[in-house]
Order: structure tokens, then C-alpha cells, then sequence
């Protein structure tokens, strides 16, 4: 029963990989090992394709596999096995939040944790920099739209239009 | 049922407009969900963040499943979620099925090293925005500078990061509380 077992592995992934999307990788990578429903060098274009689709790329990536091994049902049940945990865990960690959220000691802590997540943030905007300005042109762009940013606060979402236009015109 | 509709239709838009991972996603959930419907506020939006990225699962999920059941409970935060993947698997079920040379195609790589330095960008003015409120005072700057540090130079992972500065801050906490 195939989509049991794909049920039963992104399941997995979905409760063992903490963190990004990324670090999904290595569980799929584990997959093409144990099962014939994708070889490694379709997984490579999968990450491609996933890091360059709209959605979150572990999203992606879980859909992309799913597909590869049993068609659209095999999408969806990939897709649901991996969100499943978290839906179950975070719901019961927001229930215990809203129990906890006058607790003093609860609130050194996450206050405590916001500058570490700043690092955090500012460490995955580095990384992905690191990627996207690979020249003059690249700087310039990134410069000029953060200055954008900065005066008018507008939607992201208009943004990232004028980022693909000029991307297209400037052929980056 | 018209605000579950509501709800699934906003997490569908920012899981559209997400491209990357999870911290990519922040920009467009802070200008949605803090700056325009003020569900949140900034504070707790990066507490979903803390909490996100240590709990099972990836972070993108998790804080949209956190947002979705402080809106509306269990069913708010199943609305949210299915609405974040839902545009993956219409894109990616398309892409797989009828234009598997999507990625190949050229212009569709120029539109994305655009994307790439506008989501860049995007982060660095969110930055910007939260360091302002989120890093006052010797203890946050000296836990964010110690983040950075951490990061780059021991390279420990983001969960380590997070529960050492939750760590320290608790003890930090107690000793003031003693002096008190």
C-alpha cells in the first residue's frame, strides 16, 4: 500500500526534521535508498524546482516527492503526512501558551529569545544575499529596492512583481 | 464560516508569495498579519518564530498552524495551514505534470534572480523594522551579538541557538529576581 507508506514516511519527516525546509533533504535523501519512487538526481531537480516555485520549499519538496512516487493522490498524502505533526504539536503548544502566558519566568524567555531570533533572521538573509548578489548589477538592485522599502511601506507582494520584471529586463 | 473563509484565503496569499524558506515568509506575515490586520503583534510574531523553530516540523507550517489557532482554534489553525500548502501542491502538481522544463526555461531563472535579491531585501528592511523594539538594553544586544557569534562561528543549529538564549535569559532572570 503505497500511500500508507508515504503516509508513514513524511510523517516521520514531518516530526523529526526541526527547523527550515531544507532540512528535509537529507530524510528524502534517505528515501531514494529505501524505495525506487525517486532517484537521487531527481531529487536534485526537485530541490531546484522547489527552491524556485511559490510555497515554502519543504512544502514543495513533499508534494514533488509524493507526485514522483504515486501521482496526485501520492502529493496529497505526502503533503498531509508531513504537516500533520506539527498541526497536532503546535496546537497543543498554543493551548499551553495561553495557560502559561502570565507566567513571569514564560516571559523571560521568550523576551529573553527575540534578539537570538533577529540572529537568526539576519543569518538566513545573509545566506540567501549570498546567493542572490553575485554582481554589481545585483547590489545595485538589492540597494535600490531596500531603499524603496524603507520609504514607502508597501505590500512585499508589489515588490517581488518589480523584482521579476526587472530580473526579466535586466537578465540577471 | 465566512472569517475561516477569510483566513484560508490570506495564508494562501502569503503561501503564494512565499518563495524560500520559512524566514522568507516573514516579511510578507509581518506586513499581512502585524502591519494591516494587526492579529499579532511583532513581539508574538517572533515568540511563534522561537517556538516554530524548535518544535517538530518546518518552521513555515508551524507558525501558520500557531496564527491560525489563536485566531480561531483547532479549526482556524487547520484553515490556516491548508491554506499555506494549497498553492505548493496546485504549482508543483502543474509543474510535475505538464511544464517539467519550468525550471530549465530562461526567463523564468531571470524573474528569480530578481525574486531572490527582492526576498534579500525584504529581509534585510524586516530587520531593520524588528531590531529597533527587539534589541534595547546590554542583555538583548549582548544575546544577539552571542547569537551571531554562535552561528558563524561554531555553526550550531538554529534549535541550539534558541534554547541557549532562552536558557541564559531564564537564569539571567532568576539572579535579578534575587537581587530584588
Amino acid at each position: 500500500m503505497i500511500y500508507l507508506l508515504l503516509f508513514f514516511e513524511f510523517f516521520k519527516i514531518g516530526l523529526f526534521a526541526i527547523g527550515g525546509g531544507l532540512v528535509t533533504v537529507p530524510f528524502l535523501f534517505d528515501l531514494t535508498e529505501k524505495y525506487d519512487w525517486f532517484s537521487p538526481s531527481e531529487l536534485a531537480d526537485m530541490i531546484a524546482v522547489s527552491e524556485s516555485t511559490p510555497g515554502p520549499i519543504g512544502v514543495n519538496m513533499a508534494t514533488f516527492a509524493g507526485f514522483k512516487a504515486a501521482g496526485i493522490l501520492g502529493a496529497l498524502t505526502a503533503t498531509f503526512g508531513l504537516v500533520l505533526p506539527s498541526v497536532v504539536i503546535i496546537i497543543m503548544v498554543a493551548k499551553l501558551m495561553q495557560k502559561y502566558s502570565c507566567n513571569t519566568r514564560v516571559h523571560t524567555i521568550l523576551e529573553g529569545i527575540r534578539p537570538a531570533v533577529l540572529a537568526l533572521i539576519l543569518f538566513a538573509g545573509v545566506q540567501i544575499a549570498q546567493i542572490a548578489l553575485t554582481g554589481s548589477i545585483e547590489i545595485l538592485m538589492f540597494v535600490a529596492l531596500f531603499a524603496m522599502m524603507r520609504q514607502w511601506k508597501q505590500s512585499p507582494i508589489l515588490y517581488l512583481g518589480l523584482a521579476a520584471v526587472l530580473g526579466i529586463a535586466l537578465k540577471l | 464560516m465566512k472569517e475561516l473563509w477569510k483566513l484560508f484565503a490570506l495564508f494562501f496569499k502569503i503561501g503564494l508569495f512565499t518563495f524560500g524558506g520559512g524566514y522568507a515568509m516573514l516579511p510578507l506575515l509581518k506586513a499581512e498579519l502585524v502591519n494591516k490586520r494587526r492579529f499579532v503583534s511583532e513581539q508574538e510574531l517572533l515568540d511563534m518564530y522561537s517556538i516554530g523553530q524548535c518544535t517538530p516540523g518546518i518552521i513555515a507550517i508551524n507558525v501558520a498552524t500557531f496564527i491560525g489557532y489563536r485566531q480561531k482554534g483547532i479549526r482556524g489553525a487547520i484553515t490556516t495551514t491548508a491554506g499555506m500548502v494549497m498553492p505548493s501542491l496546485i504549482v508543483i502538481i502543474l509543474l510535475a505534470s505538464v511544464l517539467q522544463n519550468f525550471a530549465d526555461n530562461r526567463y523564468v531563472a531571470y524573474a528569480f534572480s530578481g525574486i531572490r535579491i527582492c526576498v534579500a531585501a525584504l529581509i534585510a528592511d524586516v530587520i531593520f523594522d524588528l531590531a529597533r523594539k527587539n534589541i534595547a538594553g546590554y542583555m538583548s544586544v549582548f544575546v544577539f551579538i552571542g547569537a551571531l557569534a554562535l552561528l558563524v562561528g561554531a555553526g550550531l543549529s538554529a534549535v541550539w541557538i534558541v534554547i541557549i538564549a532562552g536558557t541564559v535569559s531564564l537564569a539571567a532572570g532568576e539572579i535579578r529576581r534575587k537581587k530584588k
